[in-house]
């Protein structure tokens, strides 16, 4: 599998981060250096092997479905860039 | 006598008790030793005030006759943790000026314990680097140096072993991934703990790789990492990754005695290429174990050689999910937008400002390796072959294993710069011989073990059975004690 230039324009797009045109070439190359490193594990016979989900098997606690936290409006807006009558403030999403 | 803030944990509790030193004395010398320090750039956010109210507090306890174990003790704490009011930054532009409202599990558990916090540490962005280079605030330097280079203290919890090689501290929190404890311990001549994976809560801790991330101390003894473990450690709520078990007195398992022990040694941690010098360590530890009274088997572990690669696939995809959350909305850095430019601009442009290019390049990896029709070829592949790592010691501890001995790093530290022009993957194969216990969620320990030629410490690691940290420190402590490790990097800074 190799990465090309419009590939590695798609995944900067799907990850949200804006690369600039003239960067491209070195970025899909690097992608494909790691993806080669990565590219190793088609070695191994993984026939019949469960995908782990988790590295110590433990049954998720559970508790009621209640609300147990909130009223903290101040704070939960405390670090926000734009924070404007109690709500984060963001570019106009609808027109 | 030495300066108290050359002390071990253990030594300044046991003066501390006995009125021999107040905490505010400790605390004023660890924040002189931190003022004189600015070169090494470890500590990136220094709190005083705090500190010497936490130490008057501390004093008040130990004179009321209430002193928890690390009651009066000055400690840095890991930038990755959140600590209310008080910059927690990751070491990322992108959580600039970012002061959380709420405190870590870890660091409450910590100031539960009496703990005092003299400071934040220098780190990778986002623990994701192993020479402290990917840091917003500048690479954080080695305290041991030679021929005048300026060495990295490693990664990613590089302030933190910096810190408490250079004695700011008497210890430190770090945090491992994939060897982000050990790797820079074994820089920096000092000892560090990676716990099973959820011995330590993770809440409040800025996350990484979630099925990867573990706290633990990083100390100047194995002694003071047992007493700072059994600190940090404890069920939590609020982490349902969180083990609900006991926490044991670890440092009261310090017994002394090996006799009779298992010591695995894996052939396929013999890499190709692997420094003379780390090999002839090795076999060297192996022999103290030994003359310890210790049984030393070989033993294999088969899919060593998968881990690396598994690991950059499962730990990017995880952060390309855990990273998402800095969108310039709710905290950080927003980037200033141009005439006419949306919502969707705000998010692509505060994300390229706001990441190193380290983050971005695992970021969009993690993407890639999630995205639709390369999920089964990579990430399910990935975790398969993790399943098959895991089994690969659980294998050996069936056969009777009770701890593996293995090299910490394949080098000594490096030069810092030295690797600028090498590729993403050079970098990642220092943690070679680490990553495979964090794929585990195994405890592992890195332990001072000797000089190179150069005179830079190196490190041998030692893998625990999971949930068996008393009984790894305990062996830990008996090669510590052989191998005799006293030397110190002389003071330059």
């Amino acid at each position: 599998m190799s990465i090309d230039k419009d590939t590695a324009a798609h995944v900067a797009r799907l990850a949200r981060i804006r690369v600039e045109e003239e960067d491209l070439p070195a970025l899909a190359s690097e992608f494909n250096r790691i993806l080669g490193f990565i590219e190793q594990l088609n070695e191994v016979d993984v026939e019949g092997v469960e995908p782990m989900v988790s590295v110590t098997p433990m049954r998720l606690k559970r508790r009621p479905d209640v609300v147990t936290d909130g009223n903290m409006q101040e704070k939960i807006l405390s670090n926000a860039p734009d924070a404007r009558e109690g709500f984060f403030a963001v570019p106009k999403v609808v027109e | 006598m030495s300066k108290p803030n050359e002390m071990t944990i253990a030594d300044a509790r046991d003066a501390l008790r006995a009125g021999e030193i107040t905490s505010v004395e400790l605390t004023e010398a660890c924040l002189k030793a931190i003022d004189e320090a600015e070169v090494l750039n470890a500590v990136v956010h220094k709190t005083p005030d705090l500190a010497l109210e936490q130490a008057r507090a501390a004093d008040e306890r130990i004179r009321a006759g209430e002193a928890p174990a690390l009651c009066g003790i000055p400690l840095g704490i890991k930038d990755l943790f959140c600590t209310r009011g008080v910059n927690s930054q990751a070491a990322s532009f992108i959580l600039d000026g970012f002061r959380p409202e709420y405190e870590s599990t870890v660091t409450q558990n910590l100031f539960d314990a009496g703990a005092v916090m003299l400071g934040k540490l220098n780190m990778d962005e986002f623990a994701m680097g192993s020479s402290n280079e990917t840091s917003h605030y500048g690479p954080a330097v080695n305290p041991w140096k030679v021929d005048g280079r300026k060495l990295t203290p490693g990664g990613s919890s590089g302030g933190s072993a910096a810190a408490v090689a250079a004695d700011l501290c008497l210890g430190a929190t770090g945090t491992d991934t994939g060897g982000s404890i050990r790797q820079p311990a074994a820089f920096t001549g000092i000892v560090g703990i990676k716990p099973t994976y959820g011995r330590c809560s993770r809440w409040g801790i800025i996350a990484f790789a979630s099925s990867l991330d573990q706290a633990g101390p990083m100390t100047k003894t194995v002694r003071d990492a047992a007493i700072m473990l059994s600190a940090m450690s404890g069920h939590d709520p609020k982490d349902s990754t969180s083990a609900d078990i006991p926490v044991p007195d670890f440092e009261a398992m310090l017994s002394g005695d090996i006799r009779g022990r298992k010591i695995g040694i894996p052939k396929e941690y013999r890499m190709e290429g692997m420094p003379a010098e780390i090999e002839a360590l090795w076999a060297k530890g192996a022999d103290m174990l030994r003359d310890a009274g210790a049984e030393i088997v070989d033993i294999s572990l088969p899919h060593t050689k998968y881990a690396l690669p598994a690991y950059y696939v499962i730990a990017p995809a995880e952060a390309s999910s855990n990273l998402a959350r800095y969108d310039g909305v709710r905290y950080g850095h927003r980037a200033r937008l141009a005439e006419g430019e949306g919502i969707a601009e705000m998010y692509e442009k505060t994300r390229a400002e706001g990441f190193g290019a380290e983050v971005k390049r695992r970021v969009m990896i993690g993407t890639y390796v999630l995205s639709a029709g390369f999920y089964d070829a990579y990430y399910n592949r990935a975790r398969k072959v993790r399943a098959l790592i895991k089994k690969d010691f659980e294998d050996v501890f069936a056969e009777g294993v009770d701890a593996i001995l293995t090299p910490a790093t394949p080098s000594a530290a490096f030069g810092l710069g030295e690797m600028a022009d090498a590729d993403p993957v050079q970098m990642y194969l220092n943690d070679v011989f680490t990553v495979t216990v964090n794929l585990a969620g195994l405890p592992g320990i890195s332990v001072p073990a000797g000089l190179d030629a150069q005179g830079l410490p190196l490190g041998l690691q030692l893998i625990g059975r999971p949930w068996e940290e008393g009984d790894l420190l305990n062996v830990a402590q008996a090669l510590e004690a052989a191998a005799g490790f006293v030397s110190r990097p002389e003071k330059w800074w």
